[in-house]
Protein backbone atom coordinates (compact mmCIF):
# COMPACT_ATOMS: atom_id res chain seq x y z
CA UNK A 1 0.00 0.00 0.00
CA UNK A 2 1.32 3.44 -0.83
CA UNK A 3 0.49 4.92 2.56
CA UNK A 4 2.68 2.39 4.37
CA UNK A 5 4.87 3.84 7.06
CA UNK A 6 3.12 7.19 7.21
CA UNK A 7 1.21 8.94 9.96
CA UNK A 8 -1.18 11.75 9.11
CA UNK A 9 -3.27 13.80 11.51
CA UNK A 10 -5.38 16.92 11.17
CA UNK A 11 -7.16 18.73 14.00
CA UNK A 12 -6.79 15.72 16.29
CA UNK A 13 -8.44 16.23 19.66
CA UNK A 14 -8.55 14.00 22.71
CA UNK A 15 -10.08 14.66 26.10
CA UNK A 16 -10.75 12.77 29.30
CA UNK A 17 -14.11 14.11 30.43
CA UNK A 18 -13.76 17.88 30.55
CA UNK A 19 -9.98 17.83 30.44
CA UNK A 20 -8.62 18.31 26.93
CA UNK A 21 -5.28 16.52 26.71
CA UNK A 22 -4.60 16.88 22.98
CA UNK A 23 -5.90 19.67 20.78
CA UNK A 24 -5.46 20.79 17.17
CA UNK A 25 -2.74 18.23 16.51
CA UNK A 26 -1.49 18.14 12.92
CA UNK A 27 1.08 15.50 11.99
CA UNK A 28 2.76 14.64 8.72
CA UNK A 29 5.16 11.77 9.15
CA UNK A 30 6.64 10.42 5.95
CA UNK A 31 7.78 6.85 5.42
CA UNK A 32 11.16 6.34 7.05
CA UNK A 33 11.02 9.61 8.97
CA UNK A 34 12.24 9.77 12.56
CA UNK A 35 10.16 12.11 14.71
CA UNK A 36 11.05 12.87 18.31
CA UNK A 37 8.36 14.25 20.58
CA UNK A 38 9.73 16.32 23.43
CA UNK A 39 8.08 18.33 26.15
CA UNK A 40 7.37 18.36 29.88
CA UNK A 41 5.46 15.55 31.61
CA UNK A 42 1.75 15.83 30.95
CA UNK A 43 2.31 17.71 27.70
CA UNK A 44 0.47 15.00 25.78
CA UNK A 45 3.33 13.23 24.01
CA UNK A 46 2.48 9.83 25.49
CA UNK A 47 -1.22 10.29 24.84
CA UNK A 48 -0.49 11.19 21.22
CA UNK A 49 1.50 7.98 20.77
CA UNK A 50 -1.24 5.97 22.47
CA UNK A 51 -3.77 7.49 20.05
CA UNK A 52 -1.57 6.58 17.09
CA UNK A 53 -1.41 2.98 18.42
CA UNK A 54 -5.17 2.91 18.86
CA UNK A 55 -4.96 2.42 22.63
CA UNK A 56 -6.91 5.65 23.07
CA UNK A 57 -9.81 6.72 20.91
CA UNK A 58 -9.67 10.27 19.59
CA UNK A 59 -12.67 12.59 19.97
CA UNK A 60 -12.36 14.51 16.77
CA UNK A 61 -10.13 15.05 13.77
CA UNK A 62 -8.41 12.92 11.18
CA UNK A 63 -5.90 10.21 12.11
CA UNK A 64 -4.49 7.99 9.41
CA UNK A 65 -1.74 5.49 10.06
CA UNK A 66 -0.27 3.49 7.17
CA UNK A 67 -2.67 5.41 4.94
CA UNK A 68 -5.81 4.08 6.69
CA UNK A 69 -8.16 5.80 9.11
CA UNK A 70 -7.27 4.23 12.45
CA UNK A 71 -10.01 2.16 14.06
CA UNK A 72 -12.72 3.86 12.03
CA UNK A 73 -14.08 3.97 8.55
CA UNK A 74 -15.09 7.27 7.01
CA UNK A 75 -18.61 7.42 5.65
CA UNK A 76 -20.47 10.41 4.23
CA UNK A 77 -21.80 11.52 7.61
CA UNK A 78 -19.55 9.98 10.25
CA UNK A 79 -16.62 7.84 11.22
CA UNK A 80 -17.95 4.36 11.82
CA UNK A 81 -16.04 2.12 14.27
CA UNK A 82 -14.36 -0.87 12.67
CA UNK A 83 -14.85 -4.40 13.97
CA UNK A 84 -12.50 -5.97 16.48
CA UNK A 85 -10.67 -8.03 13.88
CA UNK A 86 -10.07 -5.13 11.54
CA UNK A 87 -8.73 -3.00 14.38
CA UNK A 88 -6.46 -5.86 15.46
CA UNK A 89 -5.20 -6.18 11.87
CA UNK A 90 -4.36 -2.47 11.77
CA UNK A 91 -2.54 -2.77 15.08
CA UNK A 92 -0.30 -5.56 13.87
CA UNK A 93 1.20 -3.04 11.44
CA UNK A 94 2.02 -0.56 14.22
CA UNK A 95 4.66 -1.44 16.81
CA UNK A 96 4.57 0.05 20.29
CA UNK A 97 7.35 0.09 22.88
CA UNK A 98 6.25 1.07 26.38
CA UNK A 99 8.04 2.94 29.11
CA UNK A 100 7.52 0.01 31.49
CA UNK A 101 8.45 -2.63 28.85
CA UNK A 102 5.26 -4.66 29.50
CA UNK A 103 6.92 -7.93 28.60
CA UNK A 104 4.72 -10.93 29.39
CA UNK A 105 6.27 -12.21 32.65
CA UNK A 106 4.90 -15.72 32.12
CA UNK A 107 6.90 -16.12 28.91
CA UNK A 108 10.61 -16.32 28.17
CA UNK A 109 12.29 -13.68 26.00
CA UNK A 110 11.92 -15.93 22.96
CA UNK A 111 8.26 -16.65 23.72
CA UNK A 112 7.64 -12.94 24.15
CA UNK A 113 9.07 -12.25 20.72
CA UNK A 114 7.16 -15.21 19.26
CA UNK A 115 3.87 -14.19 20.89
CA UNK A 116 2.71 -11.92 18.07
CA UNK A 117 3.51 -14.18 15.13
CA UNK A 118 2.30 -17.38 16.85
CA UNK A 119 -0.74 -16.17 18.78
CA UNK A 120 -1.96 -13.57 16.29
CA UNK A 121 -0.67 -14.58 12.86
CA UNK A 122 -0.70 -18.34 13.57
CA UNK A 123 2.83 -18.72 12.24
CA UNK A 124 4.37 -22.17 12.78
CA UNK A 125 6.21 -22.30 16.11
CA UNK A 126 9.54 -23.53 14.74
CA UNK A 127 9.60 -20.79 12.14
CA UNK A 128 8.61 -18.12 14.67
CA UNK A 129 11.24 -19.38 17.13
CA UNK A 130 14.12 -19.13 14.66
CA UNK A 131 12.90 -15.69 13.59
CA UNK A 132 12.70 -14.69 17.28
CA UNK A 133 16.29 -15.82 17.85
CA UNK A 134 17.45 -13.76 14.86
CA UNK A 135 15.58 -10.73 16.17
CA UNK A 136 17.04 -11.19 19.66
CA UNK A 137 20.50 -11.35 18.08
CA UNK A 138 19.78 -8.17 16.17
CA UNK A 139 19.04 -6.31 19.41
CA UNK A 140 22.21 -7.69 20.96
CA UNK A 141 20.62 -10.43 23.07
CA UNK A 142 21.96 -13.56 21.48
CA UNK A 143 21.58 -16.52 23.84
CA UNK A 144 19.05 -14.80 26.10
CA UNK A 145 16.06 -16.53 24.50
CA UNK A 146 15.36 -18.82 27.47
CA UNK A 147 15.52 -16.10 30.10
CA UNK A 148 12.41 -14.82 31.77
CA UNK A 149 11.88 -11.06 32.06
CA UNK A 150 12.64 -11.14 35.82
CA UNK A 151 16.07 -12.55 35.03
CA UNK A 152 16.98 -9.61 32.82
CA UNK A 153 18.00 -6.02 33.41
CA UNK A 154 15.70 -3.20 32.38
CA UNK A 155 17.77 -2.44 29.31
CA UNK A 156 17.67 -6.06 28.22
CA UNK A 157 13.92 -6.26 28.83
CA UNK A 158 13.34 -3.14 26.76
CA UNK A 159 15.37 -4.59 23.89
CA UNK A 160 13.27 -7.77 24.05
CA UNK A 161 10.19 -5.54 23.91
CA UNK A 162 11.56 -3.86 20.77
CA UNK A 163 12.23 -7.27 19.21
CA UNK A 164 8.69 -8.37 20.13
CA UNK A 165 7.24 -5.39 18.26
CA UNK A 166 9.53 -5.94 15.27
CA UNK A 167 8.42 -9.56 15.01
CA UNK A 168 5.12 -8.35 13.59
CA UNK A 169 6.92 -6.49 10.79
CA UNK A 170 5.29 -3.15 11.57
CA UNK A 171 5.50 -0.22 9.19
CA UNK A 172 5.52 2.33 12.01
CA UNK A 173 7.25 2.01 15.37
CA UNK A 174 6.13 4.04 18.37
CA UNK A 175 8.35 4.49 21.42
CA UNK A 176 6.75 5.87 24.56
CA UNK A 177 9.66 7.14 26.67
CA UNK A 178 11.53 3.87 26.15
CA UNK A 179 14.49 4.78 28.36
CA UNK A 180 12.79 6.70 31.18
CA UNK A 181 12.52 3.65 33.46
CA UNK A 182 16.11 2.55 32.94
CA UNK A 183 19.25 2.96 35.01
CA UNK A 184 21.39 5.67 33.41
CA UNK A 185 24.09 3.20 32.36
CA UNK A 186 21.49 1.06 30.57
CA UNK A 187 20.02 3.85 28.46
CA UNK A 188 22.75 3.69 25.82
CA UNK A 189 22.14 0.07 24.82
CA UNK A 190 18.47 0.74 24.09
CA UNK A 191 19.19 3.96 22.20
CA UNK A 192 21.79 2.10 20.11
CA UNK A 193 19.17 -0.44 19.03
CA UNK A 194 16.75 2.38 18.16
CA UNK A 195 19.45 4.15 16.18
CA UNK A 196 20.14 0.98 14.20
CA UNK A 197 16.45 0.69 13.47
CA UNK A 198 16.33 4.30 12.28
CA UNK A 199 19.21 3.63 9.89
CA UNK A 200 17.25 0.75 8.36
CA UNK A 201 14.57 3.23 7.31
CA UNK A 202 11.84 2.43 9.87
CA UNK A 203 9.27 5.16 10.46
CA UNK A 204 9.62 6.05 14.13
CA UNK A 205 7.75 8.29 16.56
CA UNK A 206 9.68 8.62 19.78
CA UNK A 207 8.50 10.41 22.90
CA UNK A 208 11.71 11.04 24.80
CA UNK A 209 13.67 13.13 27.26
CA UNK A 210 16.95 12.12 25.59
CA UNK A 211 17.85 15.38 23.85
CA UNK A 212 21.12 13.94 22.58
CA UNK A 213 19.25 11.16 20.78
CA UNK A 214 16.75 13.64 19.33
CA UNK A 215 19.54 15.90 18.06
CA UNK A 216 21.51 13.06 16.52
CA UNK A 217 18.88 10.74 15.09
CA UNK A 218 15.65 12.70 14.52
CA UNK A 219 14.63 14.18 11.19
CA UNK A 220 11.99 16.25 12.94
CA UNK A 221 11.62 17.35 16.54
CA UNK A 222 8.20 18.29 17.86
CA UNK A 223 7.91 20.25 21.09
CA UNK A 224 4.60 19.76 22.85
CA UNK A 225 3.11 21.56 25.82
CA UNK A 226 -0.37 21.54 27.35
CA UNK A 227 -1.74 19.23 24.64
CA UNK A 228 -0.63 21.43 21.75
CA UNK A 229 2.24 21.21 19.31
CA UNK A 230 4.13 24.38 20.15
CA UNK A 231 6.97 24.13 17.69
CA UNK A 232 8.36 21.67 15.18
CA UNK A 233 11.21 21.51 12.73
CA UNK A 234 14.71 20.17 12.18
CA UNK A 235 16.47 19.21 15.42
CA UNK A 236 19.07 21.92 14.93
CA UNK A 237 16.32 24.54 14.66
CA UNK A 238 14.05 23.41 17.49
CA UNK A 239 16.80 22.41 19.88
CA UNK A 240 19.38 24.95 18.70
CA UNK A 241 17.42 28.11 17.94
CA UNK A 242 13.93 27.66 19.34
CA UNK A 243 11.53 30.39 18.19
CA UNK A 244 8.88 30.02 20.86
CA UNK A 245 9.46 31.32 24.37
CA UNK A 246 7.90 28.19 25.87
CA UNK A 247 10.35 25.96 24.00
CA UNK A 248 13.29 28.10 25.10
CA UNK A 249 12.20 27.89 28.71
CA UNK A 250 11.84 24.09 28.55
CA UNK A 251 15.20 23.60 26.85
CA UNK A 252 16.96 25.84 29.35
CA UNK A 253 15.83 23.48 32.09
CA UNK A 254 16.67 20.15 30.43
CA UNK A 255 19.88 20.91 28.56
CA UNK B 1 48.33 -5.63 70.78
CA UNK B 2 48.20 -3.56 67.65
CA UNK B 3 47.70 0.12 67.67
CA UNK B 4 44.48 1.33 66.08
CA UNK B 5 43.08 4.71 65.28
CA UNK B 6 39.51 3.47 65.86
CA UNK B 7 38.27 5.58 68.78
CA UNK B 8 36.07 2.80 70.14
CA UNK B 9 38.78 0.19 70.23
CA UNK B 10 41.37 2.62 71.38
CA UNK B 11 39.45 3.28 74.58
CA UNK B 12 42.28 3.99 77.05
CA UNK B 13 40.40 2.62 80.06
CA UNK B 14 39.69 -0.70 78.30
CA UNK B 15 41.32 -3.68 79.91
CA UNK B 16 41.86 -7.17 78.48
CA UNK B 17 39.02 -8.65 80.50
CA UNK B 18 36.46 -6.28 79.02
CA UNK B 19 34.84 -7.39 75.74
CA UNK B 20 35.63 -5.54 72.57
CA UNK B 21 32.88 -2.92 72.10
CA UNK B 22 32.63 -3.73 68.41
CA UNK B 23 31.70 -7.37 69.00
CA UNK B 24 29.40 -7.14 72.03
CA UNK B 25 26.05 -8.80 71.37
CA UNK B 26 22.93 -6.66 71.29
CA UNK B 27 20.21 -7.91 73.64
CA UNK B 28 16.60 -6.96 74.20
CA UNK B 29 14.97 -7.58 77.54
CA UNK B 30 11.49 -9.09 77.51
CA UNK B 31 8.80 -6.82 78.91
CA UNK B 32 6.78 -7.72 81.99
CA UNK B 33 3.69 -7.84 79.79
CA UNK B 34 5.03 -10.86 77.91
CA UNK B 35 5.46 -12.85 81.13
CA UNK B 36 1.97 -11.87 82.24
CA UNK B 37 0.58 -13.03 78.88
CA UNK B 38 2.43 -16.35 79.14
CA UNK B 39 1.07 -16.91 82.63
CA UNK B 40 -2.49 -16.08 81.62
CA UNK B 41 -2.35 -18.40 78.62
CA UNK B 42 -0.88 -21.23 80.66
CA UNK B 43 -3.63 -20.82 83.24
CA UNK B 44 -6.30 -20.89 80.55
CA UNK B 45 -4.78 -23.99 78.93
CA UNK B 46 -4.64 -25.75 82.28
CA UNK B 47 -8.29 -24.93 82.92
CA UNK B 48 -9.34 -26.30 79.51
CA UNK B 49 -7.33 -29.51 79.90
CA UNK B 50 -8.66 -29.98 83.42
CA UNK B 51 -12.30 -29.69 82.43
CA UNK B 52 -11.79 -31.94 79.38
CA UNK B 53 -10.65 -34.76 81.64
CA UNK B 54 -12.49 -34.02 84.87
CA UNK B 55 -15.92 -33.62 83.29
CA UNK B 56 -17.15 -37.13 82.63
CA UNK B 57 -19.89 -35.92 80.31
CA UNK B 58 -17.32 -35.72 77.52
CA UNK B 59 -17.28 -39.53 77.54
CA UNK B 60 -13.92 -39.91 75.81
CA UNK B 61 -14.29 -43.68 75.60
CA UNK B 62 -17.36 -43.19 73.39
CA UNK B 63 -15.42 -40.70 71.25
CA UNK B 64 -12.60 -43.15 70.62
CA UNK B 65 -15.08 -45.93 70.05
CA UNK B 66 -16.91 -44.08 67.25
CA UNK B 67 -13.97 -42.18 65.76
CA UNK B 68 -13.28 -44.95 63.26
CA UNK B 69 -16.75 -46.47 63.10
CA UNK B 70 -17.68 -47.45 59.56
CA UNK B 71 -20.72 -45.12 59.49
CA UNK B 72 -18.54 -42.19 60.49
CA UNK B 73 -15.84 -43.07 57.95
CA UNK B 74 -18.46 -43.40 55.21
CA UNK B 75 -19.73 -39.97 56.19
CA UNK B 76 -16.21 -38.60 56.02
CA UNK B 77 -15.74 -39.99 52.51
CA UNK B 78 -19.06 -38.45 51.46
CA UNK B 79 -17.94 -35.09 52.84
CA UNK B 80 -14.70 -35.30 50.86
CA UNK B 81 -16.54 -36.30 47.67
CA UNK B 82 -19.05 -33.45 48.10
CA UNK B 83 -16.21 -30.99 48.65
CA UNK B 84 -14.32 -32.07 45.55
CA UNK B 85 -17.41 -32.15 43.31
CA UNK B 86 -18.74 -28.79 44.51
CA UNK B 87 -15.36 -27.11 44.19
CA UNK B 88 -14.81 -28.50 40.68
CA UNK B 89 -18.22 -27.53 39.31
CA UNK B 90 -18.19 -24.29 41.27
CA UNK B 91 -14.83 -23.24 39.85
CA UNK B 92 -15.85 -24.08 36.27
CA UNK B 93 -19.05 -22.06 36.54
CA UNK B 94 -17.10 -19.29 38.28
CA UNK B 95 -14.62 -19.03 35.41
CA UNK B 96 -17.50 -18.60 32.99
CA UNK B 97 -19.10 -15.98 35.26
CA UNK B 98 -15.83 -14.08 35.64
CA UNK B 99 -15.36 -13.96 31.87
CA UNK B 100 -18.95 -12.75 31.43
CA UNK B 101 -18.34 -10.19 34.15
CA UNK B 102 -15.60 -8.53 32.09
CA UNK B 103 -17.36 -8.99 28.75
CA UNK B 104 -17.64 -5.95 26.47
CA UNK B 105 -21.32 -6.85 26.06
CA UNK B 106 -23.32 -5.14 28.78
CA UNK B 107 -26.21 -7.66 28.94
CA UNK B 108 -23.74 -10.44 29.73
CA UNK B 109 -22.11 -8.33 32.44
CA UNK B 110 -25.52 -7.65 33.96
CA UNK B 111 -26.44 -11.34 33.79
CA UNK B 112 -23.29 -12.40 35.63
CA UNK B 113 -23.72 -9.57 38.13
CA UNK B 114 -27.31 -10.59 38.84
CA UNK B 115 -26.28 -14.21 39.39
CA UNK B 116 -23.55 -13.22 41.82
CA UNK B 117 -25.85 -10.81 43.68
CA UNK B 118 -28.54 -13.46 44.06
CA UNK B 119 -26.34 -16.32 45.18
CA UNK B 120 -24.25 -14.22 47.52
CA UNK B 121 -27.29 -12.41 48.83
CA UNK B 122 -29.27 -15.43 50.02
CA UNK B 123 -28.19 -17.95 52.68
CA UNK B 124 -26.64 -21.11 51.30
CA UNK B 125 -28.76 -23.18 53.69
CA UNK B 126 -31.91 -21.74 52.15
CA UNK B 127 -30.56 -22.38 48.66
CA UNK B 128 -29.86 -26.01 49.52
CA UNK B 129 -33.39 -26.60 50.80
CA UNK B 130 -34.69 -24.79 47.73
CA UNK B 131 -32.84 -27.10 45.32
CA UNK B 132 -34.01 -30.12 47.30
CA UNK B 133 -37.60 -28.98 46.77
CA UNK B 134 -37.19 -27.75 43.22
CA UNK B 135 -39.58 -30.47 42.00
CA UNK B 136 -42.40 -28.60 43.73
CA UNK B 137 -41.69 -25.63 41.48
CA UNK B 138 -40.90 -27.48 38.25
CA UNK B 139 -42.24 -31.05 38.43
CA UNK B 140 -41.17 -31.76 34.89
CA UNK B 141 -38.00 -30.69 33.17
CA UNK B 142 -38.14 -30.68 29.40
CA UNK B 143 -34.91 -30.71 27.47
CA UNK B 144 -35.45 -29.39 23.98
CA UNK B 145 -35.69 -26.31 21.82
CA UNK B 146 -38.21 -23.79 23.16
CA UNK B 147 -41.45 -23.24 21.21
CA UNK B 148 -40.73 -26.03 18.74
CA UNK B 149 -42.32 -28.99 20.49
CA UNK B 150 -39.08 -30.92 20.21
CA UNK B 151 -38.40 -32.00 23.76
CA UNK B 152 -37.73 -34.80 26.15
CA UNK B 153 -39.47 -34.89 29.51
CA UNK B 154 -37.62 -35.70 32.70
CA UNK B 155 -39.20 -36.32 36.08
CA UNK B 156 -37.51 -33.78 38.32
CA UNK B 157 -38.45 -35.59 41.54
CA UNK B 158 -36.42 -38.59 40.44
CA UNK B 159 -33.59 -36.53 39.04
CA UNK B 160 -32.97 -34.38 42.11
CA UNK B 161 -31.95 -36.68 44.92
CA UNK B 162 -30.67 -35.22 48.18
CA UNK B 163 -27.09 -35.66 46.98
CA UNK B 164 -27.60 -33.99 43.60
CA UNK B 165 -29.45 -31.15 45.30
CA UNK B 166 -26.48 -30.81 47.65
CA UNK B 167 -23.93 -30.74 44.83
CA UNK B 168 -26.01 -28.30 42.76
CA UNK B 169 -26.66 -26.02 45.72
CA UNK B 170 -23.07 -25.96 46.94
CA UNK B 171 -21.63 -25.60 43.42
CA UNK B 172 -23.88 -22.74 42.38
CA UNK B 173 -23.24 -20.91 45.63
CA UNK B 174 -19.52 -21.54 45.47
CA UNK B 175 -19.45 -20.30 41.87
CA UNK B 176 -20.70 -16.87 42.94
CA UNK B 177 -17.91 -16.42 45.50
CA UNK B 178 -15.28 -18.01 43.31
CA UNK B 179 -16.26 -15.75 40.38
CA UNK B 180 -15.41 -12.73 42.49
CA UNK B 181 -12.04 -14.26 43.37
CA UNK B 182 -11.27 -14.90 39.71
CA UNK B 183 -12.43 -11.43 38.75
CA UNK B 184 -10.13 -10.01 41.43
CA UNK B 185 -7.32 -12.04 39.88
CA UNK B 186 -8.08 -10.59 36.45
CA UNK B 187 -8.09 -7.10 37.95
CA UNK B 188 -4.68 -7.71 39.53
CA UNK B 189 -3.06 -8.06 36.11
CA UNK B 190 -1.20 -4.89 35.18
CA UNK B 191 -3.01 -2.73 32.63
CA UNK B 192 0.19 -2.47 30.62
CA UNK B 193 0.04 -6.20 29.95
CA UNK B 194 -3.34 -5.85 28.29
CA UNK B 195 -2.13 -2.86 26.31
CA UNK B 196 0.91 -4.81 25.13
CA UNK B 197 -1.36 -7.67 24.03
CA UNK B 198 -3.71 -5.22 22.30
CA UNK B 199 -0.79 -3.55 20.62
CA UNK B 200 0.22 -6.88 19.09
CA UNK B 201 -3.35 -7.33 17.83
CA UNK B 202 -4.28 -10.28 20.07
CA UNK B 203 -7.91 -11.37 20.09
CA UNK B 204 -9.90 -11.30 23.34
CA UNK B 205 -9.69 -15.06 23.81
CA UNK B 206 -5.95 -15.18 23.17
CA UNK B 207 -5.40 -12.30 25.54
CA UNK B 208 -7.42 -14.05 28.24
CA UNK B 209 -5.81 -17.47 27.79
CA UNK B 210 -2.21 -16.47 27.21
CA UNK B 211 -1.78 -13.22 29.11
CA UNK B 212 -4.47 -12.58 31.71
CA UNK B 213 -5.22 -16.02 33.19
CA UNK B 214 -1.57 -17.14 33.60
CA UNK B 215 -0.79 -13.90 35.40
CA UNK B 216 -3.94 -13.97 37.51
CA UNK B 217 -3.16 -17.46 38.85
CA UNK B 218 -0.87 -16.29 41.68
CA UNK B 219 -3.80 -14.29 43.04
CA UNK B 220 -6.51 -16.84 42.33
CA UNK B 221 -4.94 -20.13 43.44
CA UNK B 222 -4.19 -19.34 47.12
CA UNK B 223 -7.65 -17.81 47.59
CA UNK B 224 -9.18 -20.92 46.01
CA UNK B 225 -7.28 -23.07 48.49
CA UNK B 226 -8.95 -21.13 51.28
CA UNK B 227 -12.32 -21.65 49.64
CA UNK B 228 -11.60 -25.38 49.47
CA UNK B 229 -10.99 -25.53 53.20
CA UNK B 230 -14.12 -23.47 53.77
CA UNK B 231 -16.16 -25.76 51.53
CA UNK B 232 -15.03 -28.77 53.50
CA UNK B 233 -16.81 -27.40 56.55
CA UNK B 234 -19.68 -25.89 54.58
CA UNK B 235 -20.74 -29.36 53.42
CA UNK B 236 -22.02 -29.97 56.95
CA UNK B 237 -25.02 -27.82 55.96
CA UNK B 238 -26.31 -30.49 53.60
CA UNK B 239 -27.02 -32.72 56.60
CA UNK B 240 -30.40 -30.95 56.68
CA UNK B 241 -31.21 -32.64 53.35
CA UNK B 242 -30.41 -36.03 54.83
CA UNK B 243 -27.26 -36.54 52.79
CA UNK B 244 -25.08 -39.06 54.62
CA UNK B 245 -22.04 -36.85 55.12
CA UNK B 246 -19.95 -36.58 58.27
CA UNK B 247 -22.32 -34.53 60.43
CA UNK B 248 -25.40 -36.47 59.29
CA UNK B 249 -23.70 -39.79 60.04
CA UNK B 250 -22.90 -38.82 63.63
CA UNK B 251 -26.39 -37.37 64.01
CA UNK B 252 -27.85 -40.73 62.96
CA UNK B 253 -25.82 -42.45 65.65
CA UNK B 254 -26.64 -40.09 68.52
CA UNK B 255 -30.32 -40.09 67.55
CA UNK B 256 -30.19 -43.73 68.49
CA UNK B 257 -27.80 -43.68 71.46
CA UNK B 258 -28.39 -40.14 72.86
CA UNK B 259 -24.60 -39.66 73.12
CA UNK B 260 -24.85 -36.26 71.45
CA UNK B 261 -21.74 -34.55 72.80
CA UNK B 262 -19.20 -37.34 72.27
CA UNK B 263 -20.42 -37.88 68.72
CA UNK B 264 -20.30 -34.19 67.88
CA UNK B 265 -16.72 -34.30 69.18
CA UNK B 266 -16.06 -37.17 66.78
CA UNK B 267 -17.28 -35.00 63.88
CA UNK B 268 -15.24 -32.03 65.10
CA UNK B 269 -12.09 -34.13 65.38
CA UNK B 270 -12.44 -35.23 61.76
CA UNK B 271 -13.22 -31.72 60.49
CA UNK B 272 -10.22 -30.42 62.40
CA UNK B 273 -7.88 -33.17 61.20
CA UNK B 274 -8.89 -32.67 57.57
CA UNK B 275 -8.66 -28.88 57.80
CA UNK B 276 -5.18 -29.06 59.29
CA UNK B 277 -4.19 -31.63 56.66
CA UNK B 278 -5.44 -29.28 53.93
CA UNK B 279 -3.79 -26.24 55.51
CA UNK B 280 -0.34 -27.61 54.85
CA UNK B 281 -0.60 -27.89 51.06
CA UNK B 282 -2.52 -24.60 51.12
CA UNK B 283 0.41 -22.90 52.86
CA UNK B 284 2.83 -24.47 50.37
CA UNK B 285 0.76 -23.27 47.42
CA UNK B 286 0.51 -19.81 48.92
CA UNK B 287 4.26 -19.67 49.41
CA UNK B 288 4.99 -20.92 45.91
CA UNK B 289 2.63 -18.44 44.32
CA UNK B 290 3.72 -15.48 46.38
CA UNK B 291 7.20 -16.14 45.04
CA UNK B 292 5.86 -16.33 41.51
CA UNK B 293 3.99 -13.11 42.10
CA UNK B 294 7.17 -11.33 43.14
CA UNK B 295 8.90 -12.78 40.13
CA UNK B 296 6.24 -11.91 37.58
CA UNK B 297 5.84 -8.36 38.78
CA UNK B 298 7.10 -6.41 35.84
CA UNK B 299 8.16 -3.30 37.68
CA UNK B 300 11.25 -1.96 35.94
CA UNK B 301 13.07 -1.17 39.17
CA UNK B 302 12.69 -4.66 40.61
CA UNK B 303 14.47 -6.53 37.86
CA UNK B 304 17.78 -7.98 38.97
CA UNK B 305 20.55 -6.71 36.74
CA UNK B 306 23.28 -9.20 37.65
CA UNK B 307 24.19 -11.58 34.87
CA UNK B 308 25.03 -14.18 37.49
CA UNK B 309 21.34 -14.73 38.18
CA UNK B 310 20.62 -15.75 34.64
CA UNK B 311 19.29 -19.20 34.16
CA UNK B 312 19.03 -19.88 37.86
CA UNK B 313 16.50 -19.35 40.59
CA UNK B 314 16.80 -15.93 42.12
CA UNK B 315 16.36 -16.73 45.76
Amino acid sequence: MNGDGTVFARGLRKSYGDRVVLDSIDLDVACGEIVCLIGPSGSGKSTLLRCVDGLEEIDRGILRVNGEDLGFEETETAYRALGRKEIAAQRTRIGMVFQSFNLFPNMTARENVMSGPVLVRRTAKSEAASRADRLLTSVGLEGHGDHYPWQMSGGQQQRVAIARSLAMDPNVMLFDEPTSALDPERVGEVLAVMKGLAEQGMTMLVATHEMGFAREVADTVIFMDGGFIVEQGKPAEVLGQPKEARTQKFLEKVL
Amino acid sequence: MTFTSDPVRADPSGSDTQQDAATKPRVHSRGVLEYVAWAACALLALGVVHTLFANENYQWSIVTQYLTASTVLRGLVMTIVLTILSMTFGTLIALLLAVLRVSPLRPLRILAGAYITFFRGTPVLVQLIFWFNIAALYPHLAIGIPFTGLSHDINVNKLISATTAAVIGLSLNQAAYQAEIIRGGFASVDKGQIEAADSLGMSRMTKLRRVIIPQAMPTIVPATGNQFIGMFKETSLVSVLGVGELLQSVQLIYARTYQTIPLLIVACVWYLVMTIALSYPQAMIEKKFSRTRARVSNEPGLAPAQDGLMGGEAR
